[in-house]
């Protein structure tokens, strides 16, 4: 009971993640940088929230929040693919942008600078920690299934063919006729539509919006996207090792045996000693950020 | 260097892209000024008299530029090495623990000269050692500097609030206890008619900071290996510059810069290190540098114009709410980044149908 | 058999900026020949090519294929007409297999998914039918570079291309890859396809081709049947007056001093292989220019590299008199007499977005700097008068290196490390992509030096340059120097076999 209870728990904390770095995959593999994945994730909750407010359905909450992503994610595309913007700083902006535009319509919507009212999430009240309405949340199905989708998306269709083409050697993509800028538009908005769900989700397991609620997941989901060497099955495992450590660290924070601060870190430690290679080198794809 | 004879299109060249972007951002402004029901015209002008038409407002804008310009030129030097410094939030909090960590270590009995010096000395060491790490990683086994920055300024942060909380904390607070020594005096000593504002004398020391940067990039020899670095690194490598070298460097001396920010809020303004007091200011450095595309003094410009907007929602909060100025900031991020490309491929068009 | 050319260009121009690329350019193919495009380099061969792949649109003149106006059409409509390119720079996906890369673009689907078991089916198919054999399911990554042009052609014989074009397919061939694609060529032709070649090397030509278009400066000089007509034929055409191919011996002797580089069995790593240098010996002496000829890719830019301090090198011994360079890092063996004009001056040559004064000092800037910094004055003051000795234009030297015309960056190079205190020249294709009267200004500038008693070792592509301005002639093949010898006892037809591989001698 006790195995299952972690397990569950794990898992909770691995769902944004999951949606997340599927998010980070999909963009980086097609050479779009990903640092927006949590303005993406902030994006998707407010939307979540003002649409589960004003219909009062998780539904129609987590509809919204889809459509925040993809807006957000076509405002990362048309910045880095159409106006070649350095896609580094197109990232940290979004990010502030989100941060900004959320806390600017948390206040015009519901006068607060800190948290939006209850709403109605999946599940009923005090979802929580029962087992019950834990099943019954569609995202937490939604996202367990994301990493195989996307594995499959990228590994066996056609479109995945061509966003790992395009992401490596985007002139000779080019030149056989594959439409690279077209493929890219795609995986950036996915790379927004997945994210977002990760804040989605977030947003109705809490049934609220609190400001920068996200707190830095889109982070530690891009930490797993470079620590899994951008292969969607590996991060999808990095992400459930980082959503490990985090339960192992709430667990052990009563016993005070390491300081909280110190699991946080993991994910970092663990992507720094990844990207200099120190045991087996993680390559990025060779187009990464690159416009044309 | 710019050349004389094309002076005027380089100058067209970095300026247009800011300017256009200042455009969006006023209408990007407008909307939302008007989505809260408030006139655009009265609400500019709030922020323009609060902000440069007081000497308080101007006061606290000089306050915020002080520390932007810090870590904008830590992003700035960087880039003119060709590296992409995600990393000044962290080099900036350590900045800071360790100047209040010297203005707690020493008597209360010390000059001043001489415990701001050493304060300020331990904030540029402490921002350089930050910056050390992803500088030694990328010349040593090539690790790409953004991953590094980024994830570094967690595991940074995470650290210092640690070791607030479980070692150096104010009971109650997130904060260290006061400073015995090194304390720097307020503008408003000297104009009192800045009375309240945070401006303190750590914007002297930073101005020199510019100054020196400003020199060093342009006229010595160190500066011209570094941007050579920065451009074409075979070619530097070919001149006999030692790139990885550069890199490391960069990086230390980028660290440092947005360390010395530290002392702004450490030594000039509050006394003492508070968890999460960089707030922000060193993501916004990334924003700095870009407006102020790499030059020590575009650099001064963005940082006063960055921390205009800052302080600006402040003065308007009571009409509109202060984060519209977070969204602006995003937002002429976003137009100057995608502008700049765009301009220069219509500038250089232009040149070629001559 | 119809009598309709299968691709006929007139009166095609093109323009980049005020560089005229194309102007007058023609060319007519029959089908089911294989017809040589040749030309000295920068006469528009790849221009011409790009016109009639889609990749350009021509400023003005027409395109017909097989009979068709196709002018200004697009790569994706070239592909559907049967146009085929195979880049001299690869175009493959290195992450991706050889099936995966054929495909790709075109690739089979079933049930609304990638079908990889019928990609790699029908590459091995296209494999067995055209007599290139390939590793379909390896990644690209690990294929040699003669297998990977064989992806390249596979993947437009898989687009259905009946009309090839190959721009320069040997440049980066070994000898035996170069027969193995001969074949190839002449089985597709006899099986119906058109095949284009563009190149510069004459034995090409007269090895496979049936007819030849000669080009020179962005126009169409000359057609003639392979048949009958010869190399210095081919030649005279390509540069417009007569040519001695091979030259006459030269008469004059020279005084030539000590040695003043001395190479001992050097190996060196290259990028893709282990021993790109493999085992070098040689001395050059004070007063001599000491030319080295080869195909691109046989080592000899690591070798330069290696005496430069650039790259790190696996065995032997580098001297400049009795000074070992190995132990100096790039501006110790400056320092230490060696002056370096680098390959690549767009790479490694020049700050592009530097002035035209901060570029002449690239490598020297210690020796403009005091305390740390930088003497503007010391620095105007050279720039005046390296600008003035070796007539850069425009003169005004706060411009940015990137505004120069290719000749005029490349005399900045020169002008800056002939003002070194040298003893030992470095000079990597030093005219390549330079106007004809830069070409003669560089080549005077070589031979003073060697006449000033430095010694200048020479690397080009260009085997007429080498015979021209070398005193001795080496030849590399395979990172090993095949054979060295005086410059009276060289011809091209002497160093051809040398140069392919067919022979060598011990050095």
């Amino acid at each position: 009971m006790g195995t299952l209870l972690f397990l569950g728990q794990t898992l909770r904390i691995a769902i944004p993640y999951l949606f997340a770095a599927a998010g980070g995959a999909i963009a980086e593999r097609a050479g779009i940088v990903s640092l927006t994945l949590e303005g993406f994730m902030l994006g998707g909750a407010f939307g979540a929230v003002i649409g589960s407010f004003y219909t009062e359905s998780a539904w129609m909450g987590m509809l919204c929040g889809a459509l925040v992503g993809l807006l957000l994610g076509a405002v990362h595309a048309v910045a880095s693919i159409r106006y070649r913007a350095d896609q580094i700083v197109v990232g940290v902006a979004l990010n502030l942008f989100v941060v900004g535009a959320t806390r600017f319509f948390l206040q015009l919507a519901f006068d607060s600078s800190s948290n939006s009212p209850r709403v109605a999430g999946f599940g009923g009240e005090g979802a929580s920690g029962n087992a019950g309405a834990f099943l019954a949340n569609p995202l937490i199905w939604l996202g367990i299934a994301v990493i195989p989708a996307l594995a499959w998306l990228v590994g066996r269709t056609t479109f995945g063919l061509r966003v790992r083409a395009v992401g490596e050697h985007p002139v000779a993509a080019q030149s056989v006729g594959v439409p690279v800028t077209r493929v890219r538009y795609a995986a950036v908005l996915l790379s927004g539509l997945f994210a977002s769900l990760g804040g989605v989700y977030l947003a109705l397991d809490q049934h609220q919006f609190t400001d920068s609620m996200t707190a830095g997941r889109g982070f530690i989901a891009l930490a797993a996207v470079i620590f899994g060497r951008w292969d969607p099955k590996r991060a999808g495992i990095a992400c459930l090792l980082f959503a490990a450590a985090e339960t192992l660290q709430i667990r052990l924070q009563a016993a005070q045996l390491i300081p909280s601060q110190f699991v946080a870190m993991i994910p970092y430690l663990l992507t720094i000693v990844a990207v200099a290679g120190v045991v087996g080198r993680s390559t990025p794809p060779a187009a990464l950020g690159k416009a044309e | 260097m710019s050349s004389r004879a094309s002076w005027r299109e380089t100058f067209a060249e970095e300026a247009i892209a800011p300017l256009v972007a200042l455009g969006i951002a006023l209408v990007v402004g407008d909307l939302l000024i008007l989505a809260y029901g408030q006139a655009p015209g009265d609400v500019w002008r709030t922020l323009v008299e609060g902000t440069w038409g007081n000497a308080y407002g101007f006061g606290q804008v000089l306050y915020k530029a002080t520390t932007l310009t810090c870590t904008g030129l830590a992003v700035a030097l960087s880039l003119r090495a060709g590296l992409f410094n995600i990393g000044a939030e962290g080099q900036l909090a350590m900045g800071g623990l360790a100047a209040a960590l010297v203005g707690l270590a020493l008597p209360a009995s010390t000059p001043l000269a001489i415990a701001a010096a050493l304060a300020t000395f331990a904030a540029l060491v402490g921002g350089g050692a930050v910056g050390a790490v992803p500088g030694w990683l990328k010349s040593r086994f090539g690790a790409h500097e953004v991953i590094v920055t980024i994830m570094l300024n967690f595991i940074v942060l995470a650290l210092l609030n640690w070791f607030v909380s479980a070692r150096l904390h104010v009971p109650e607070t997130l904060h260290t206890p006061s400073i015995r020594a090194g304390a720097l005096p307020r503008i408003a000593e000297w104009f009192s008619a800045f009375h309240g504002s945070a401006a303190n004398a750590s914007l002297f020391l930073v101005a020199v900071a510019v100054a020196v940067v400003s020199w060093a990039l342009f006229r010595t020899r160190a500066g011209y290996e570094l941007r050579a670095v920065g451009l074409q690194p075979d070619a530097a490598e070919y001149a006999g510059v030692k790139v990885g070298r550069v890199w490391t460097r960069a990086m230390i001396v980028g660290g440092a810069l947005a360390g010395l920010g530290g002392i702004n809020f450490v030594l000039g303004y509050k006394g003492y290190y508070e968890d999460g007091f960089s707030g922000g200011a060193g993501f916004l450095g990334i924003a700095v540098a870009l407006v102020g595309r790499n030059h020590p003094v575009g650099v001064v410009l963005a940082a006063l114009f960055f921390a205009t907007l800052s302080q600006g929602g402040l003065a308007i909060n009571a009409t509109v709410p202060k984060q519209m100025v977070e969204v602006l900031q995003g937002v002429v991020i976003l137009a100057v980044a995608a502008s700049v490309p765009e301009v220069r491929r219509i500038l250089r068009q232009s040149v070629r149908g001559r | 058999m119809s009598t309709m050319p299968a691709v006929r260009i007139t009166a095609v121009e093109k323009r980049f900026g005020a560089v005229r690329a194309n102007q007058g350019a023609a060319l007519e193919v029959m089908p089911g020949e294989i017809h040589a495009l040749v030309g000295e380099n920068g006469a528009g061969k790849s221009t011409l090519m790009k016109i009639l792949s889609g990749m350009l649109r021509p400023d003005a003149g027409t395109i017909e294929v097989g009979g068709r106006d196709v002018t200004g059409w697009s790569t994706a409509q070239a592909i559907a007409a049967g146009v085929g390119m195979v880049h001299q720079h690869f175009m493959l996906v290195p992450t991706l297999t050889v099936a995966e890369n054929v495909v790709l673009g075109r690739e089979p689907v079933s049930v609304g998914t990638f079908d990889g078991a019928r990609a790699r089916l029908e590459v091995e198919e296209l494999s067995a039918q055209s007599g290139l054999v390939v590793p379909a399911d390896r990644l690209v990554a690990d294929l040699s570079v003669g297998e990977a042009q064989r992806v390249e052609i596979l993947k437009t014989l898989y687009r259905g291309a009946r009309i090839l074009l190959l721009d320069e397919p040997t440049a980066v061939l070994s000898p035996p890859e170069v027969a193995e694609l001969w074949k190839v060529l002449r089985r597709l032709r006899d099986g119906g396809a058109t095949i284009i070649l563009i190149t510069h090397k004459l034995d090409e030509v007269m090895a496979v081709t049936d007819r030849i278009t000669v080009m020179r400066q962005g126009a169409t000089v000359e057609r003639m049947a392979t048949r009958s007509t010869t190399p210095e034929g081919i030649a005279k055409a390509m540069v417009g007056r007569d040519i001695a191919l091979g030259g006459g011996p030269r008469t004059e002797t020279r005084a030539v001093g000590a040695p003043a580089l001395i190479v001992r069995d050097l190996a060196v790593a290259g990028a893709r292989v282990a021993r790109a240098v493999d085992g070098i010996s040689f001395e050059l002496r004070a007063g001599e220019i000491l030319g080295i000829a080869g195909v691109e890719g046989n080592g000899q830019t690591e070798l330069l590299d290696a005496i430069a301090g650039l790259r790190r090198t696996s065995s032997g011994s580098i001297r400049i008199g009795d000074r070992d360079l190995l132990a100096l890092d790039v501006r110790g063996r400056g320092l230490a007499g060696l002056s370096h004009i680098p390959e690549d001056r767009h790479k490694r040559g020049l700050i592009l977005d530097y002035s035209i004064a901060d570029n002449l000092i690239l490598g020297q800037q210690h020796a403009f700097t005091r305390n740390g910094v930088l003497d503007r004055a010391a620095i105007d003051a050279h720039a005046a008068d390296r600008i003035a000795a070796f007539d850069i234009r425009p003169t005004d030297a706060t411009l940015p290196a990137r505004a120069l015309s290719g000749g005029n960056q490349q005399k900045i190079v020169i002008a800056r490390e002939m003002a070194r205190d040298f003893s030992v020249l470095l000079a990597a294709q030093p005219t390549r992509g330079v106007d004809v009267g830069a070409i003669e200004f560089i080549h005077a500038q070589l031979r003073a030096a060697r006449d000033a008693g430095k010694a200048v070792l020479l690397v080009s592509a260009e085997l007429r340059e080498v015979l021209e301005l070398s005193d001795r002639v080496a030849v590399m093949y395979g990172g090993r120097i095949v054979t060295i010898r005086e410059r009276h006892a060289c011809s091209e037809e002497i160093l051809g076999p040398f140069m392919t591989g067919a022979a060598r001698e011990a050095a």
